[in-house]
């Protein structure tokens, strides 16, 4: 499904009628990635679904790179480009436990993410990531990416095609952005953000045509990571 | 502004058309890293034709801004807004757009967010070099030219940054504008991003350069909401700094819904006379 659309003429040739090929490197596969931070806990969920258009092909791809037991990254966007980026992220961060002999923190990989995308800044990695993971402290953050690197750190973040439906309710159950002064904000336990998490997979679901199929669920704890798999809506 | 570059790239990176020479495809950053350019006849012309209409999804612009920073008696205030959105979508509500170069010199970010934050994250890395090699901090002057020539090389190719450098050096405080152009000013007083023009409006009635610290605080803070409320574009906290002769303090951060109701409270005790309708 490659498009290499319509020839066109390319100004500033010799006679101005030289024709030249174009085609766009970029597809769009879908995806949603979200992510919950508590005090000792994070938790990174995506849907499986892999999009062509209007299409299918399959029901069951991974979105969720492991990079060690405290971070996990989550992308969302081109899965070409998803498979590239996971593979240089990877090399990457084996590369920085041979040479500084220490595992990378959150904090490393969250600089280190924004700085592999921006070196593509004018070819673009289609993605939009999350990364999230515990800090030195134990404490659960996740740092949301724009595909060029832009990143912020917050305690939820979701990116994707699903964030326009999802984010707004995160903000309001989560990060509480109706109470003026934070008053009776609640400290979600891991149960409770996994349960949320569900409901608003379940409710994208219903309303975004590239989400769908089965919700992976990452569980981070200072006990290491657990999967948790939900089964979302197969229409 | 549009300049044509066909001419420019094709002897900067040995291209012309599609029978390309083999021409470096990496500008080279530092020692190891590199900036990746793609190997297309118009590589300048790739991301607007890749994706047509939709750029503001991929490339998470920071356009809406209002940032303004100014030199007064005791150093220099900057103020910004807090909300970056991705065309009608608020993409957040808590960006921080007051970047910490190092803790003598500020940035401030309007435009790509990325590139903002990308380029003045290495102009600290630059900063730092020129400190272990001079036995000396880098002028104001200096540290802003360095983030000139770094996004001068990249000019026409869709770089998006206007930013305010700002620092206290052996010559005091010094405030420059610097942009994707590759424009660099020397002033007093400036404002960017699309609630600029809003923020310097209000900034203009209340500028004096005898302020004190408190009132120029509040002169920023009361500028950057006012251009929240009339652009729809700037919004969010209300983040201050005040750059002193031994460095800059983070002075507050406030959500300019609440200052909104706050002020209103004290424009209605102070109004004496009703407002007159015909």
């Amino acid at each position: 499904m490659m498009d290499f659309g319509t020839p066109v003429l390319e100004p500033g040739s010799a006679n101005g009628t030289k024709q030249v090929p174009q085609f766009n490197p970029y597809q769009d596969n879908g995806g949603t990635v979200a992510s919950i931070a508590g005090d000792d806990y994070v938790i990174v969920a995506a849907d499986t679904r892999f999009t062509l258009g209007y299409s299918i092909p399959t029901r069951k791809i991974s979105r969720v790179l492991k990079i060690n037991d405290k971070v996990m990254l989550g992308t969302a966007g081109m899965q070409a480009d998803t498979c590239a980026l996971h593979k240089v992220i990877s090399t990457r961060m084996r590369m920085y436990e041979h040479d500084n002999n220490k595992r990378m923190t959150f904090n490393a990989v969250s600089q280190m993410l924004s700085t592999v995308l921006y070196y593509k800044r004018f070819f673009p990695y289609y993605t939009f990531n999350i990364v999230a993971g515990l800090d030195d402290k134990g404490e659960g953050w996740v740092c949301g990416y724009d595909a060029i690197g832009s990143f912020e750190q917050r305690k939820i973040v979701c990116n994707g095609a699903g964030t326009k439906l999802m984010q707004p309710v995160f903000d309001n159950q989560v990060d509480w952005a109706q109470s003026w002064d934070g008053a009776g904000k609640p400290n979600l336990s891991l149960e409770q953000a996994t349960d949320l998490m569900k409901d608003a997979f379940t409710s994208a679901a219903e309303r975004e045509i590239t989400v769908g199929d089965t919700l992976q669920i990452y569980k981070i704890t200072k006990d290491g990571i657990q999967l948790e798999e939900f089964e979302l809506k197969k229409d | 502004m549009n300049i044509d570059l066909s001419e420019a790239l094709d002897t900067k990176y040995g291209r012309s058309g599609l029978s390309c020479e083999v021409g470096p495809d990496a500008v080279e950053l530092g020692e190891e890293h590199v900036l990746t350019i793609p190997n297309v006849p118009r590589p300048d012309k790739f991301l607007s034709d890749s994706f047509k209409g939709q750029e503001a999804e991929v490339l998470k612009f920071a356009h809406g801004t209002t940032t303004l920073a100014f030199v007064f008696k005791h150093g220099i205030i900057a103020a910004v807004d807090s909300r970056a959105s991705m065309g009608v979508y608020i993409g957040s509500g808590t960006v921080k757009k007051i970047i910490e170069i190092n803790p003598f010199l500020l940035g401030t970010m309007a435009g790509g967010a990325a590139d903002c934050s990308f380029w003045e994250r290495d102009l600290g890395r630059q900063c730092r070099l020129f400190e272990l090699r001079n036995k000396e901090r880098i002028s104001v002057a200096a540290a802003s030219k360095l983030l000139v020539n770094s996004v001068s090389r990249f000019r026409g190719m869709g770089l998006s940054m206007g930013t305010m450098i700002m620092g206290w050096d052996k010559t005091g405080p010094a405030l420059f504008y610097v942009d994707n152009d590759g424009t660099r000013l020397k002033g007093n007083l400036f404002s960017v991003g699309s609630g600029s023009t809003f923020a310097m409006g209000v900034l203009d009635i209340g500028y004096k350069y005898d302020l004190s610290v408190e009132e120029a605080c509040e002169l920023g803070r009361r500028s950057i909401y006012h251009a929240t409320h009339r652009d729809g574009a700037s919004g969010g906290i209300i983040n201050i700094y005040h750059v002193g002769e031994d460095g800059w303090t983070k002075i507050s951060s406030e959500d300019s819904a609440q200052k909104h109701y706050q002020y209103k409270a004290e424009s209605t005790e102070q109004a004496s006379a009703p407002m007159v309708t015909s």
